[in-house]
């Protein structure tokens, strides 16, 4: 037996990050399950539950804009800092204006979903818990609009606002027609954590509805 | 050692730009950035990060705790003692190589070290991931303060303005006949009032950076204060006009942030009016939109 929660997600902009251009971010034209996992796990998560997306709806029409980014090249390198904590040496900053680039990403411009999914639970559950407590938990924290953190659209910097769907109809902004979004991901695997792998699937985004039920998934 | 924030908080920065451009735009030759749907102007979140990480630089100059790691020059300096004191540990050469071996938690005590000293780790998190031989991978940090893009509350104008300078740059140039002076340009927004909004979870500071009430008051400071110490050619006029702050009373919240948001109205007051100065907007917060269990604070 599994419990559904219905959650709206919206905001002005959005950024699913394709994979094959991440340097120069191209955003995915819908959701991906993915980022909807994220998000509903930024509102509540527990080890001893796994949230499976169900059906995304798109609710307004894919736009697209751009924007270009001064960013930095590198990233923090573990071995560097070890080094300065263990040898009292090497010197502990980024420095922006010379070790940058410039990015253009295309996002997603005034995004509006409603993700359906549910949630089992998994071996590292505590014999309290239940179906029943996370759920009640999930609906409390929607109605109220708690959160662990903000969620956001793929990227920190576009957040999301979210609360529980009202109704039980949803107009999407496809109604009477199929759009082929190619393939998108799915998922990451990370059940060897030495060896994490993308999932991806063949998304069709029919009446506006990215049905992930029943989809097959390649890796 | 104060302690780390216990409640969630969101916010609304108001902030104006006279006769300055506030943020270029790489893609268009650094024109103001805008929305070219709308006309409204934009301002990124990393461009309101680098200010705050510059006030508290200046601020702290580099005190035990407050380094900033995403610096924007390069000042040649090391740490040292500090790491030291922070694993409780003596210069002795042994002893290190001991904690080398037996040390199967030093990608947790990176991720700890670098949270404890760099204020913008603490804050705005960090990616620390490398997989390097001993695969050591302190994760991506994400720190508890969250900005989203700041917007014009109005369409902005940006104009063109051309301007000459008489001297020249190379002897070729100088000698040339009838030499002009270099023609140059630049672009300003007559004016211009942004509202951005941001987000402070609290359960990310307790679990993973340890951003502390201390932490939180600098980051007001530094807010209200960011544009202080930022005066250049470029800028123009730029002010921090209000920074509204909403306080829940739990580390989870206790009203959903859009509700919040809401909750504030800038409008102009009059429609005909062109806007040109803050005195031509009106802003209210509705403090019967504010549900239970949250205060609202004005910070200006």
């Amino acid at each position: 037996m599994s419990y559904g929660v219905c959650v709206e997600v919206w905001g002005e902009y959005a950024l699913f990050t394709r994979p094959e251009h991440k340097a120069e971010r191209v955003s995915y034209e819908a959701l991906t399950p993915s980022a909807a996992r994220g998000i509903l796990e930024a509102i509540f998560w527990h080890p001893g539950m796994t949230w499976i997306i169900d059906c995304i709806y798109v609710l307004k029409p894919i736009q697209f804009a751009a924007v270009k980014k001064n960013e930095v090249r590198s990233k923090i390198n573990a071995r560097t800092v070890s080094a300065a904590i263990k040898k009292e040496q090497g010197s502990l900053y980024l420095a922006a204006s010379e070790d940058r680039q410039q990015r253009a990403a295309v996002m997603l411009k005034d995004v509006h979903y409603v993700i359906k999914a549910h949630f089992e639970l998994t071996d590292k559950a505590n014999p309290s818990d239940n179906h029943g407590k996370f759920s009640d938990i999930i609906k409390r924290r929607l109605r109220r609009g708690q959160c662990f953190h903000q969620p956001y659209f793929g990227l920190r910097e576009f957040p999301a606002h979210f609360r529980e769907w009202g109704s039980t109809e949803i107009q999407t902004a496809y109604p009477n027609e199929t759009r082929d979004l190619g393939y998108m991901l799915y998922d990451m695997d990370y059940s060897d954590s030495m060896n994490i792998r993308p999932i991806f699937f063949h998304a069709v985004l029919k009446n506006g509805i990215l049905d992930l039920r029943d989809c097959e998934v390649q890796r | 050692m104060a302690d780390v924030i216990k409640n969630r908080y969101e916010f609304v920065i108001l902030f104006d730009v006279e006769n300055g451009n506030p943020n270029g735009d790489p893609d268009a030759g650094n024109m103001p950035r805008m929305d070219q749907e709308t006309g409204h102007g934009i301002v990124t979140d990393v461009c309101l990060k680098r200010k705050i990480r510059n006030y508290v630089e200046i601020a702290c100059e580099d005190q035990e705790g407050y380094r900033i790691y995403v610096k924007e020059r390069v000042p040649l300096e090391r740490n040292d003692t500090e790491a030291f004191n922070f694993l409780g540990v003596q210069k002795n050469k042994d002893q290190l190589k001991k904690l080398k071996k037996d040390n199967p938690e030093l990608d947790m005590q990176i991720r700890d070290f670098m949270c404890r000293n760099f204020y913008d780790i603490r804050t705005f998190g960090a990616v620390m991931t490398t997989f390097v031989k001993n695969s050591l991978n302190c994760g991506q940090v994400r720190g508890p303060v969250q900005i989203g893009f700041a917007r014009s509350i109005d369409p902005i104008i940006p104009q063109e303005i051309g301007i000459t300078r008489v001297t020249h740059t190379t002897e070729a140039d100088a000698e040339a006949k009838d030499a002009p002076g270099t023609m140059g340009r630049k672009y300003v927004v007559p004016y211009g009032l942004y509202k951005a909004e941001g987000y402070v979870s609290a359960n990310l500071a307790r679990r993973v950076t340890g951003f502390t009430e201390e932490d939180l008051k600098l980051l007001w400071t530094s807010i209200i204060n960011m544009f202080e110490h930022d005066h250049s050619a470029a800028r123009g006029k730029m002010t921090v006009r209000e920074l509204i702050v909403f306080k829940h009373d739990s580390e989870l919240g206790n009203a959903p942030a859009h509700k919040l948001f809401e909750a504030v109205s800038v409008q102009k007051k009059s429609d005909e009016a062109v806007p040109r100065s803050y005195d031509d907007y009106e802003v209210r917060v509705h403090e019967d939109k504010v549900p239970a269990g949250v205060t609202c604070m004005r910070m200006i």
